[in-house]
């Protein structure tokens, strides 16, 4: 685990990269990673997250700032601007049950090949989809999800990279910790070693690959 | 018969449907006021999607914590006892049969029980969401809704808007009338004082069964 400058963190994330953004209508959200990657113009992002939270706030600023192409979200109706794009076929949006989105994630992270959920059976949401009955319920399959970058929040760090969350600021962020080829995660302090309990810590430093400080 | 805001109205209806110790889950909108006309005797905890047992009314201004909104971002406390927690895990709560209720807003719903609450294409797609997840797996889903919208029903034969999910939803409030979903079909329970069962057939498509213990909503203040 190192700690770095949001600058240099960011410059690490290329142009087209596929990336997790924790967060829940900007709540959790890492806002000063978010505001380095519009100052660095990182285009044609894939970024995969709850929602697109408002156009002044979280992934709602990548979005007004025109660098996503596509998102993968369960919501998209507090920002005007992702419906207009959407609209306008200049992003591509993949709207997924907000439990079924973070299963996906979670099967991304852990080594599964997909989750069964009755989320979604009978509707919209199962179109092409593998059906599986079980013990007479049905049940969609659906696919885990990676990414190049997980992007997320905590409240503080240690200096192993254990994570510790803030009341609904934790939402996906420990999620998406686990399912990333490289985690970077925004904190308000870093601690000495030893001083938060084993018990205490939400996500395990093993996760975590870079610091960013932003008080 | 004291006019009476539809919305309070059906909030007060809804809130009588909630049991001492539910666990519950309330949407936006009209279900949003349940909260405020919970009887006295009964406690119940109040989940939200966004990671949260134990919330509590929005804080006093000056006291807002930036880090403990609800599902629609908006400023809550906690109160003590409460627990926060990852998305997966209260979406494992509210898919895996732990939670008790969820009040829900309702664009249509068809004469099967069927819901349809999150999207009308080619106009407003905001996405589902938690709502197809509560749907499919709260014990008990209550509708809290409007009778008609702009004059035209919500309870309809067969829904034209895409369907939230396939499970029967357990109960509608309006501001008109209680209706139970059941297997044989809909089935008028209560109609609000001052109408007549035929003021509830006009404004409603789908058909109706009559309960033989027919009664009146009983709600305080009218």
């Amino acid at each position: 685990m190192h700690v770095i400058k949001v600058e240099k963190a960011v410059e690490m994330i290329p142009d087209g990269a596929t990336i997790m953004i924790g967060g829940f209508l900007g709540v959790g959200t890492p806002r000063v990673v978010i505001d380095e990657m519009i100052k660095q113009k990182k285009f044609n992002l894939t970024v995969i997250g709850n929602d697109t939270a408002f156009p002044n706030s979280g992934i709602g600023k990548l979005i007004v700032s025109k660098l996503v192409k596509k998102i993968i979200v369960s919501h998209i109706g507090t920002n005007p601007e992702t419906q207009k794009q959407m609209i306008e076929k200049a992003i591509d949006v993949e709207l997924v049950p907000q439990g079924t989105l973070v299963e996906r994630i979670r099967a991304g992270g852990v080594g599964l090949g997909g989750v069964l959920t009755p989320t979604g059976i009978g509707t919209v949401v199962a179109e092409g989809k593998q059906i599986f009955k079980i013990n007479d319920a049905e049940y969609l399959l659906e696919l885990p999800i990676k990414a190049d970058f997980a992007i997320i929040n905590a409240k503080k760090a240690d200096c192993n990279g254990n994570l510790v969350y803030s009341l609904t600021a934790r939402n996906f962020n420990p999620i998406m910790a686990m399912a990333a080829e490289t985690v970077i995660a925004e904190v308000d302090e870093i601690l000495p070693i030893g001083t938060i309990p084993p018990d205490d810590i939400h996500t395990p430093g093993i996760f975590v690959d870079y610091i960013v400080r932003v008080r | 018969m004291i006019e009476m805001d539809a919305k309070v109205l059906i909030a007060k209806r809804v809130a009588q449907e909630l049991k001492d110790g539910d666990l519950v889950n309330l949407g936006i909108g009209i279900p949003t006021l349940v909260a405020d006309y919970i009887p006295q005797n009964v406690k119940v905890l109040f989940q939200s999607e966004n990671g949260i047992i134990g919330m509590g009314p929005i804080p006093e201004e000056g006291l807002e914590h930036p880090d403990l909104t609800n599902a629609g971002a908006n400023y809550v406390s906690a109160i003590p006892g409460a627990v926060c927690f990852d998305s997966a895990m209260s979406f494992g709560i509210i898919r895996g049969g732990h939670l008790d209720v969820t009040v829900l807003g309702g664009l249509q719903i068809d004469e099967e029980g069927h819901l349809a609450n999150r999207m009308v294409p080619g106009k407003i797609i905001p996405g589902m969401g938690g709502a197809m997840d509560l749907v499919t797996g709260a014990k008990r889903v209550i509708i809290a809704m409007t009778h008609t919208s702009k004059g035209e029903p919500k309870i309809v034969k067969n829904c034209t808007l895409p369907l939230t999910s396939i499970r029967r939803i357990s109960l509608i409030v309006t501001e008109m009338a209680v209706i139970e979903p059941t297997q044989g079909g809909l089935v008028l329970k209560e109609i609000a004082p001052g109408l007549t069962v035929e003021d509830v057939l006009k404004v409603t498509e789908a058909k109706l069964k009559i309960s033989s213990d027919l009664k009146i909503m009983k709600i305080e203040g009218m």
